[in-house]
């Protein structure tokens, strides 16, 4: 019911959800890209997310208004390690770069291999924090 | 790079060559590329030559190093600015306060060292953030909640040392108020804990905030004597319940009156919850920035005009339900005399929270981290002018009718004739419980010509501000010397004395320099006000 709100709201907002991409989107994705799927959980999704409201997915349903490209990071197929890189290292518009303290060479690397893998294997897109505990409360609760 | 002021590339090369075996090579951060991610985004400096650079950035991952690294710094009078986790966008960010200062990132540090369900209280280190924190307690399966800010990213310590604010209960929600229990490394590397942190073998750093003598933990708020390696926080007991609901009322000069309930309700404790104080027919063009409040007259046509209310008082409460639907009949009771006064319950929660009952509620009033926040500024935010950044102006004003008018009214007509622009603006803001304090949010952009006219714009509204007895509870590192100005009681006694205990703790200067207006003394010459 949650997903189905959030896609009414993202199209409400004008962001496509291409229906294709949703369809091979589903379970955890391949074993090897899970650390930068934990990384992109961590540091990307609080703004990025596949959710309403949130800053990069607003700011990029935005500019790429009336082209094919996806607002949701997760569901890009363009992206390069070298355009991630520097994205993380230097920021844009609000949002800031990321220190080496907090994503590290090698999880930056790791996140580049998440992005930059076939949507296949990258498996369901991740949720915010706040929803992933509530549901993990809910489950306790029952 | 920047080399710290007076010290030479020698002695620098040797202080960083003795941290980078401490800590080990790959937690040194001397490069250019790695060196541009500790500059402060939002800088009102930015790209110029005036703007804060750190000279390199040691990461330590326990205390131990951090005391090593302190006292090679101390060796060598190596200036050494602590970050926790460094995301105090808006106020500063990761970049140090003294250009050339060696940024000490504690981001590594990031244990949650004890949760006491029966104390309702915790104990963690810097590098915990919020986000960290939640999932922690959820993850344990806790009953504790986490007041939090609205930026999830930022550290518990480092917010409450700010002086950070979120949104739950009194008592908490201002983060220094939950503050038990410090340790600190101080600038001789000699490990200092505060109350009864201080007698070995207590059961209680986290139960009985002061110890014995004078209550030190303020050494280490906004200061420049410590870098804080524990903190003890009170949590909250997860309540069965949770009620939002309004009062609104239709006349300019129902304002004053409303306060005086309100602050006697929350006083009194018939209220736990976070309150506002809002006005709708103010805020019809943009919703978080209230305009200047009109003469009387002017006002109540409008509210005749438009339905609108002239104000509108919002109650919060947490707890048992009958305890806390009681306490709010006793609110309806209160007001029920305003002439038209009208009443709305906007939600009623049981908890823990459903997923069906997240979707409709505000995440931080149910103290869950996001950063959800940033969407004001994103394109597509309204017919929001993206800009590059923002920063805060955050004066503490009286908690009063006439304090919100008299603010809102001064700070709208000299933003205006300054031509400052404000995309958030609330006057009556009560993280902290007994005052306001009026948030402002300054747009700011990577063009220096614009820069410079914001910086002169906020200098000067610092002065109106404080002609009118309103000082800035926090403040970005461009202006922290003219709002530490601005407490000028007895000829700026409070950063003489400041300055005192610096030379006492901190007698080479090491740490933090200029942070709040407070230099070490070889610093301090040409900067007297």
């Amino acid at each position: 019911m949650r997903l189905l709100v959030a896609s009414a709201a993202l199209l409400a907002l004008g962001i496509g959800v291409v229906a294709a991409q949703e369809a091979t989107r589903t379970g955890p994705g391949a074993p090897e890209l899970a650390e930068g799927k934990a990384v992109y959980a961590h540091w990307c999704a609080p703004c990025h997310a596949n959710e309403p409201g949130l800053a990069g997915t607003m700011s990029l349903a935005v500019k790429y208004e009336g082209t094919d490209i996806p607002a949701v990071l997760e569901d890009r197929t363009d992206l390069s390690a070298p355009v991630i890189t520097f994205f993380v290292r230097n920021g844009v518009a609000w949002m800031p770069p990321f220190r080496p303290t907090e994503i590290s060479d090698t999880e930056l690397e790791q996140l580049n291999a998440y992005l930059t893998a076939p949507l296949e294997d990258r498996g369901a897109h991740v949720p915010l924090l706040g929803e992933e505990m509530v549901e993990l409360n809910a489950r306790g609760e029952q | 790079m920047a080399l710290p002021p007076g010290l030479s590339e020698v002695t620098f090369a040797d202080g960083i060559a003795e941290m980078r075996s401490i800590v080990g090579n790959e937690w040194v951060f001397d490069q250019p590329a790695d060196l541009n991610t500790y500059r402060d985004f939002y800088s009102v400096l930015w790209g110029e030559p005036e703007e804060k650079h750190a000279s390199a950035a040691i990461a330590p991952a326990n205390v131990e190093e951090v005391q090593a690294v302190v006292r090679t710094a101390n060796e060598r009078s190596i200036p050494l600015y602590p970050i926790s986790t460094g995301r105090n966008l808006g106020y500063g960010g990761a970049a140090p306060v003294l250009s050339g200062s060696v940024v000490l990132d504690l981001k590594r540090m990031n244990k949650v060292l004890d949760v006491n369900e029966s104390n309702c209280s915790c104990l963690v280190e810097p590098g915990v953030s919020y986000f960290d924190m939640y999932r922690h307690l959820r993850e344990s399966g806790s009953k504790l909640w986490l007041d939090v800010p609205d930026p999830g990213w930022g550290s518990m310590v480092g917010n409450a040392l700010d002086s950070g604010g979120g949104y739950t209960v009194g008592g908490y929600r201002g983060h220094w108020e939950a503050v038990c229990g410090i340790e600190a490394v101080m600038a001789d590397g000699e490990l200092f804990r505060t109350g009864m942190g201080a007698l070995p073998g207590s059961e209680t750093w986290q139960q009985y905030r002061m110890g014995i003598g004078p209550c030190l933990d303020g050494l280490f708020r906004q200061s420049t004597l410590g870098v804080v390696t524990k903190m003890g926080f009170y949590l909250f007991p997860e309540p069965e319940a949770a009620l939002s609901t309004s009062v609104e009322v239709f006349r300019f000069e129902d304002i004053e009156e409303l306060i005086e309930i309100m602050n006697e309700l929350e006083y009194g404790n018939v209220f736990n919850g976070m309150p506002g104080v809002s006005s709708p027919v103010l805020s019809q063009e943009n919703p978080i920035a209230m305009s200047i409040v009109p003469e009387p007259d002017v006002m109540n046509r409008m509210v005749a005009e438009t339905g609108h209310a002239a104000w509108r008082a919002s109650f919060n409460f947490y707890g048992p339900e009958k305890v806390i639907r009681a306490q709010w009949e006793h609110v309806q009771e209160r007001y029920a005399h305003f002439p038209g006064v009208k009443f709305t319950e906007s939600s009623f929660v049981k908890l823990p929270l459903s997923p069906e009952d997240l979707e409709r509620v505000q995440k931080p009033r149910f103290g869950i981290p996001s950063l959800d926040i940033f969407s004001v500024g994103s394109r597509g935010y309204g017919n929001f002018n993206p800009s590059d950044g923002h920063i805060w102006f955050s004066a503490v004003i009286p908690r009063s009718g006439k304090g919100i008018i008299d603010a809102n009214r001064v700070m709208r007509r000299e933003c205006e004739r300054l031509g400052l622009d404000l995309f958030m603006f609330v006057p009556s803001v009560t993280c902290w419980t007994r005052s306001f304090v009026l948030f402002a949010a300054v747009p700011v952009y990577k063009d220096p010509e614009r820069n410079r006219h914001l910086r002169d714009a906020v200098k000067e509204v610092i002065g109106i501000c404080a002609s009118h007895g309103w000082g800035e509870y926090r403040c970005p590192p461009a202006f922290m010397d003219d709002v530490m100005d601005a407490y000028s009681f007895n000829d700026n006694k409070l950063r003489r004395v400041n300055e005192q205990i610096k030379d006492a703790l901190d007698p080479n200067g090491i740490l933090s320099a200029g942070r709040y207006g407070v230099w070490p003394q070889h610093l301090r010459e040409g900067r007297e006000a």
